[in-house]
């Protein structure tokens, strides 16, 4: 299998970012800072072999997102994205 | 139970395995009674959080094979893999009464509604049959019509899960078309010889895109590139088409 094979859909990560976001951020569209694809995260491409999570964008392979959780602190680097668009309307069991 | 407040971090919750079965040789479906369970939509999944007497833990995530109810019952179906860290657990040891950590439900974008009427194709290679299992049994739960067609492709006849359940469901009226694609071993007599799913398949086994179904498809993450491809190839908009990937090892870690 190769290693472009190797990743999971944005999807994936919604337990983890769960922990610090109070919404579902997976089906939130977000800006890739690199092409300016907009796309909910759920389609971002889910890097897992890594002491973390790191999300590309599945059209340009621009890093979007990395999180780590280490030693009871985690860190999250979102400048791959412009925005997060996120839908606060009420919503059916999505978190 | 629908209309669940979402604000507030997913929390773990304690589960208990309330029933057990075997789906096939390598795949067991575990019943789970969950305290305090938020109710869930089809398509969602949960992370089992299994904990060692040393503090050392595993999360992985699995989808909920149970169609939405409001009883605090979820099932998951867990494929075995031979060097996985959890599935053997979960799969061979794992007793009726043991208590277990889940988190969820989680995912909020591969999820179908009740209240989607349109034609839908379900595309499933082995285990990423499951979320899309839940879909099927939300439909026949609620009692909807919407247009629901399955391709599930499975190494060999005796790694299909839930077949006789599939079998009866698509023996009923406005009911959802099933085929099999068999990668490896078929049954007797079977018009197609073993192999991947082809364009020639897709053309046969899914609905054409002048429907404009919304397409949902689960699988390894091989599978998925290569079948979303042909769907595409077939003149399916790629914004229709809703993708959940187990990864190349088809556990998620």
């Amino acid at each position: 299998m190769s290693s472009s094979m190797n990743y999971l859909d944005g999807n994936a990560a919604a337990g983890e970012l769960s922990r610090i976001f109070a919404m579902d951020i997976t089906s939130a569209e977000g800006q890739c800072a690199n092409c300016g694809a907009k796309k909910r995260f759920a389609e971002a491409h889910l890097y897992m072999q890594c002491p973390g999570l790191v999300a590309r964008c599945a059209l340009c392979g621009h890093v979007l997102l990395r999180f780590t959780n280490v030693r009871g602190r985690v860190f999250l680097d979102l400048r791959g994205m412009t925005y997060l668009s996120v839908d606060t309307a009420p919503q059916e069991a999505s978190n | 139970m629908a209309g669940t407040a979402v604000l507030g971090t997913v929390t773990w919750r304690s589960a208990s395995v309330v029933g057990l079965h075997d789906e096939t040789p390598t795949a067991t479906t575990l019943a789970l009674a969950v305290r305090d369970w938020p109710g869930h939509v089809a398509g969602q999944h949960i992370d089992v959080r299994l904990t060692a007497a040393d503090g050392y833990s595993a999360v992985r995530s699995y989808s909920i094979a149970s169609a939405p109810s409001a009883d605090g019952r979820i099932e998951i179906t867990i494929e075995r893999l031979p060097n996985g860290e959890v599935s053997p657990y979960l799969t061979q040891q794992v007793m009726n009464g043991d208590e277990l950590e889940v988190r969820g439900p989680i995912g909020g974008w591969f999820v179908w509604r009740p209240e989607q009427t349109g034609p839908i194709q379900l595309v499933a290679g082995g285990s990423g049959i499951v979320p899309l299992m839940a879909m099927i049994r939300s439909r026949a739960t609620v009692g909807s019509t919407a247009p629901f067609r399955l391709l599930y492709s499975v190494r060999e006849p005796g790694a299909i899960f839930y077949r006789d359940e599939l079998r009866s469901l698509s023996e009923r009226r406005d009911s959802l078309i099933v085929t099999y694609a068999y990668t490896r071993v078929t049954p007797k007599d079977w018009p197609r010889p073993a192999g991947r799913i082809d364009a020639e398949l897709i053309g046969s086994g899914t609905w054409p895109s002048n429907l404009q179904p919304s397409s949902y498809v689960c699988g390894p993450t091989s599978f998925v590139e290569h079948t979303t491809d042909l769907l595409i190839a077939a003149g399916h908009d790629r914004e229709r088409i809703k993708t959940e990937r187990f990864g190349a090892s088809g556990e998620r870690k």
